[in-house]
């Protein structure tokens, strides 16, 4: 009998081009997504050794960190413009397909992959981006890399890499109403903390997982380098399957069954041993609200700030303590905020987008707060304002954006200014990323827009009669 | 990459754990397309306040620890996101080695990339020399040939590092070069498979 093995290790093992005692095995890719921040030093490396891009074809380019969301046709930062610019000559020099600012495939880099059926099971993904391991939710290995291995893969299609461990994270029973698969994974990191990951790949199991769409698995996986993790993955199923059927890259008619068949089979085995594995309840999970400055420092929406003499790290906690402007034991409810920002690679696409609709629908954002909602592409913009999403945002008081990564690591004129507090369904809460001395607290898109209306945070639980209307 | 066989210098102790590529250079500082250059934007707003005034609080911006090539810190250094830049930044200002108890994936192949040494060292000895580098210079002497640091009292702590890795940095050897001496397996594979 053949020996059980993890869907990890069956992607892993057929990508394999060379193995030797001793070194890193050498990993062919199967997709090569670029974006304009991470890959202009490496395109120069290729110019300065005469070297080409060997399969153009596997590699796919958007703009996504710099582009504005407000006025496409001004960009103030000139450095801004240049790296976007450059992306374009290389890509144009290099022959790679490209969707720049005004295609209207172009979006954040990990909602389009996905969007496009560039994505598939089975597949090896890589791109300069650490969030790379959203695309693990149609269960591919897929991971952030460095400028240089971004020149390795343009010039080789293959990467060096040490064979991962395998962490199995498993979910058991099920989310209540109005919890999120954001606060999910929050709960996870909040758990067992931001390193549990280090040199493992993990694999998401259970009820609760199953349970979810394919976009609440985007959500999860995207965070798994949150927990450390090298990245995230969950076994195909019906739903990835229904997922794909159609989508532009994705094979049509006969070709679609066949690879049916083969992506099912991507499934862990039964039996399959992993190196490490933890397991979390998911109906004790509550609506989740990061207070500190790593997406660990995490609590419930009925918990607070932790108390300095409870602590292990307590010169970290005190450090992040002050740089949130909190005291210690503070109720999270009682957390004032003035901005919020619903968007990015975790949380951008339009399920996220009609839930948090649906909580601001007939409401009015706080006269203390300013919104924005920044559509994770231009098609889930698109398909937004066919079902009037936009109107609801925009009656409401949110700004209603282009697509990008705005306010997520606020590269563009999408800041929150020094001692400003964002309600943010982002996946960094690191001091200073979403402007110089900004604030920034990790929510699903309901929290965000629950707290959007009342300025301050509050069980969206609360707003259960809309959440029973809500599609889950 | 410039190869490194051994290296001297003296440490700077950064007392800190979960240091992310977003403090090590922050996002305002990746827009330019070349390598060099990000020594000046490392650790920014650790260093600098709004007005571009140098913090007094923050020990980097002491005079004792000008100079250091030694980056010692605390545990998950380098967490966060891929940015290659971070490693460029640490080199361009100066730092070739960096010990700390725990490095994030990314960034600690990043920064091999790029012939900094990042060591992995336990945290009662990390935490030991953080507190001597903090009272009076440390100097140490990496020997990557060995796989050991020399203290000036003639302590000796080895170290762990792959094979491969010491190899690769030993001789800056291009990682691209090597891979092309695979080229029919990889054509192979895509005969295989494409």
């Amino acid at each position: 009998m053949k020996q059980p093995k993890t869907i990890i290790e069956k992607i892993w093992d057929k990508h394999v081009v060379h193995r030797e005692e001793g070194k890193p095995d050498l990993l062919y890719i199967d997709l090569h997504l670029v974006h304009e921040v991470t890959s202009p030093q490496a395109f120069e490396g290729l110019r300065i050794n005469q070297r080409k891009v060997r399969r153009p074809d596997l590699t796919y380019a958007t703009v996504d960190h710099n582009v504005p969301t407000k006025n496409r046709d001004v960009i103030k930062d000139k450095i801004a413009k240049k790296q976007m610019e450059t992306l374009k000559n290389n890509c144009e020099k290099f022959g790679i397909p490209l969707a720049d600012m005004y295609h209207p495939d172009q979006g954040i880099v990990h909602v389009i992959g996905p969007e496009l059926g560039l994505t598939q099971p089975g597949k090896t993904i890589v791109c300069g981006d650490s969030h790379t391991s959203t695309h693990g939710a149609f269960g591919a290995i897929a991971f952030g890399i460095g400028t240089s291995e971004v020149e390795h893969v343009l010039a080789t299609q293959s990467l060096w890499q040490e064979k991962p461990k395998t962490l199995n994270v498993h979910v058991e029973g099920n989310l209540a109403v109005g919890v999120t698969a954001k606060d999910l994974i929050l709960a996870i990191i909040a758990k067992f903390g931001i390193k549990f990951g280090t040199g493992h790949v993990i694999e998401y199991t259970g009820e609760a997982i199953r349970n979810l769409s394919m976009e609440g698995r985007m959500t999860i996986c995207n965070m798994s380098i949150e927990a450390g993790a090298k990245a995230g993955l969950i076994s195909p199923d019906e739903k990835t399957i229904e997922y794909l059927r159609g989508k532009r890259h994705v094979p049509k008619g006969e070709d679609f069954d066949k690879k049916t068949e083969e992506w099912l089979s991507l499934r862990t085995d039964e039996g399959a041993v992993y190196d490490k594995q933890v397991t979390i309840h998911a109906d004790e999970v509550e609506p989740q609200v990061t207070w500190g400055t790593n997406p660990g420092m995490c609590v419930p929406i009925s918990g607070r700030t932790p108390n300095l003499q409870d602590v292990d790290q307590k010169a970290d906690v005190q450090r992040a303590l002050e740089y949130m402007g909190l005291k210690e034991n503070q109720p999270v409810t009682e957390i004032e905020i003035d901005h919020v920002f619903i968007g990015s690679c975790t949380n951008s696409r339009l399920s996220d987008l009609q839930k948090a609709a649906a909580i601001v629908k007939g409401r009015t954002v706080n006269e203390e707060v300013r919104a924005i909602v920044v559509p994770g592409s231009f098609q889930v913009k698109k398909a937004a304002e066919e079902k009037g999403l936009d109107q609801v945002f925009k009656e409401a008081g949110f700004e209603w954006r282009e697509a990008g990564c705005s306010m997520c690591l606020a590269m563009n004129d999408d800041i929150v200014p020094p001692g400003g507090r964002c309600a943010s369904t982002s996946n960094r809460n690191f001091e200073g990323r979403q402007g110089n001395g900004a604030r920034t607290h990790l929510v699903s898109p309901e929290m965000a827009a629950a707290a959007a209306i009342e300025g301050h945070f509050i069980d969206v639980r609360k707003y259960n009669q809309v959440l029973e209307r809500m599609n889950r | 990459m410039e190869a490194i066989q051994s290296h001297t210098g003296f440490v700077y102790p950064l007392n800190r754990a979960n240091v992310d590529t977003d403090q090590i250079i922050p996002k305002q500082f990746l827009k330019r397309i070349e390598r060099t250059g990000f020594g000046k934007y490392l650790f920014f707003h650790w260093r600098f306040d709004d007005n571009g005034m140098k913090r007094a609080n923050f020990s980097l911006n002491e005079v004792k620890y000008e100079g250091a090539t030694i980056l010692l810190a605390g545990e998950n250094f380098g967490c966060g996101s891929s940015r290659e830049h971070a490693p460029w930044a640490l080199l361009d200002y100066g730092f070739r080695i960096i010990i700390a108890p725990s490095f994030a994936d990314i960034f600690y192949n990043n920064a091999l990339k790029n012939g900094i040494i990042p060591i992995q060292m336990d945290a009662k000895q990390v935490k030991e020399w953080m507190d001597e580098a903090a009272q009076e210079k440390l100097v140490l002497t990496i020997d990557l040939r060995k796989k050991n640091i020399l203290k000036r009292d003639g302590e000796i702590i080895p170290f762990e590092i792959s094979t491969y890795h010491q190899k690769k940095l030993l001789n800056g050897w291009d990682d691209i070069a090597l891979t092309l001496q695979h080229e029919e397996k990889i054509k192979a594979y895509e005969n295989r498979y494409l």
